[in-house]
């Protein structure tokens, strides 16, 4: 669909582009930071809080209790997107609400609620990962990776 | 000259190269808007017909919702003035759903024959332009114009879940819940009101290469300065000419890009340039850039400026429409945003 500009064109977009960056209001960088920083230590606090109880009050070993804090962590966050919680607190936080283990849960449970009435095979499971998917294959993949070269090289 | 040019120049109903004199002029016979709880609590709020207090409106989906919206809006409108469903002859419009869904739905429920028309949030502007013809042109002497758009669908279909957490960048837009029809009528009909349309300009589409979704304001400021100023110049009229010039859903930042633009090239807006979708919202609202969605102009308009036109606060208003045609995939394959505005000018009738 590209067309071939001439210059005159390509001079008025500049020109234009240039203007609505003046214009344009910019997100507060600095205040959003500040609100992500303290969203996500919430967040991460509370899972520190349940990985203290795993290990004193259920007595859990190291790699149960890390198993066992991510499923409570994931949990909670599938709990708060379906209360229509999840999105009020990344209104707020941002990133600080996204990097979290309970953004990746947010971010599979809302197209599955979204999708629920395209039916069960084709809207929710289908759907469920359209968010997440790319986060799966590019994690999975950078995993073989880093396996293979810490393979190669140890 | 080539001798075809010729004949292709002299139409006798267009001046310039874009705008349409309706010499047999439409008048409006009814109106009606429906609106979503937001834009109720916003800056219009009491000249709306019908609110919603739940965005499903009764029905199982967003979609089907927002197709009942459509298809009430018309009957409303109707209603309202005591109008037969048998006379309409013909009802235009669209949404902003794939396909048209929600217009072409309504449309199978009203029974009446049907153009579905798609030029974004431009719709509104569109079907009176094109009502107009229809009926100027002694084709058919009642058309029901009609738009709808919703917050939920649109969300869905170009952004994210609704559930899904995301932070709106300062130039983003809300999709205003609501419809809109306005119905017009053959001048001289007994149904007819004291409004007439008495021009339409066709918009050129427009891209200065805005590629950002976030900020559709930015992307169709050109197409409305494009089609304000090819307006006045078809027409030999000045911004004096006109007590309000009304533009769709550019939102705060479009609008003030607008302006500007209409400035560089020599046209001075002055206090007279009204935006819908920047007054839609209440500032206390928080809706960052303002309103946009086909309903956005439409509510505007049907609610608040064809009343005040008829009660003679404003007697001439220029009322454009923009659209940023923009598909989620053509964002995705990084293509820009080309835009269209489309113009028709209200005429309070003196009597």
């Amino acid at each position: 669909m590209s067309r071939n500009l001439n210059r005159k064109e390509l001079e008025e977009k500049e020109k234009y582009n240039a203007l609505v960056q003046k214009r344009m209001d910019k997100s507060p960088l600095f205040l959003d930071c500040v609100k992500a920083f303290v969203t996500g230590g919430i967040i991460c606090a509370v899972g520190e809080g349940f990985r203290k109880f795993g290990f004193h009050v259920l007595e859990l070993s190291q790699d149960d209790n890390n198993a066992f804090v991510a499923i409570v962590m994931v949990f909670l966050g599938a709990l708060l997107t379906g209360l229509g919680v999840y999105d009020q607190i990344y209104k707020f936080g941002g990133a600080g609400a996204a990097v979290p283990i309970t953004g990746f849960s947010n971010s599979v449970v809302s197209p599955a609620m979204e999708f629920r009435r395209e039916g069960l095979v084709m809207g929710t499971a289908a759907r469920m990962f359209n968010i997440a998917g790319p986060v799966l294959v590019y994690g999975i993949g950078g995993s073989v990776i880093v396996g293979l070269l810490w393979l190669a090289f140890q | 000259m080539d001798k075809r040019m010729q004949y292709i120049l002299n139409a006798p109903n267009r001046v310039g190269g874009q705008t349409l004199v309706f010499h047999n002029r439409p008048a409006v016979a009814a109106m009606a808007t429906i609106a979503g709880e937001l834009e109720a609590q916003g800056t219009f709020g009491h000249h709306y017909d019908i609110v919603l207090t739940d965005d499903l409106w009764g029905e199982e989906s967003w979609e089907k919702a927002e197709s009942k919206m459509f298809e009430q809006v018309v009957r409303k409108a109707l209603a309202k003035e005591n109008l037969s469903e048998t006379w309409v002859e013909c009802l235009l419009g669209g949404d902003l759903l794939n396909q048209i869904i929600a217009a072409n739905f309504a449309a199978r429920q009203l029974g009446l024959p049907f153009l579905g028309l798609y030029g974004a949030c431009s719709t509104m502007a569109e079907s009176l332009l094109l009502g107009s013809v229809l009926v100027s042109g002694g084709f058919m002497s009642c058309v029901a114009c009609a738009v709808t758009s919703h917050f939920s669908t649109a969300e869905r279909q170009y952004r994210m879940p609704l559930e899904m957490g995301t932070q709106r960048t300062p130039t983003a837009q809300r999709t205003v819940t609501g419809a809109g029809c306005t119905v017009l009528v053959a001048p001289g009909s007994p149904a007819a009101k004291n409004i007439e349309i008495t021009h339409g300009t066709v918009g050129k589409v427009i891209d200065l290469g805005i590629k950002d979704a976030n900020n559709m304001g930015a992307a169709m400021a050109p197409a409305a300065a494009d089609s304000i100023c090819a307006h006045l110049a078809d027409t030999g009229r000045t911004v004096d000419d006109y007590d309000l010039i009304v533009t769709g859903d550019l939102g705060a930042l479009g609008a003030e890009l607008a302006r500007e633009l209409c400035l560089q090239r020599g046209v001075d807006l002055k206090d007279k340039h009204l935006d819908c979708g920047d007054s839609i919202f209440t500032p206390e609202q928080d809706m960052k850039a303002g309103g946009s969605g086909c309903a956005c102009s439409a509510i505007v308009l049907n609610a608040y400026l064809l009343k005040e036109m008829m009660s003679g606060t404003y007697n001439r208003v220029l009322f454009l429409a923009t659209g940023a045609l923009l598909s989620v995939s053509s964002t995705q394959q990084g293509e820009s945003i080309p835009c269209v505005a489309h113009a028709v000018v209200f005429e309070r009738r003196a009597d």
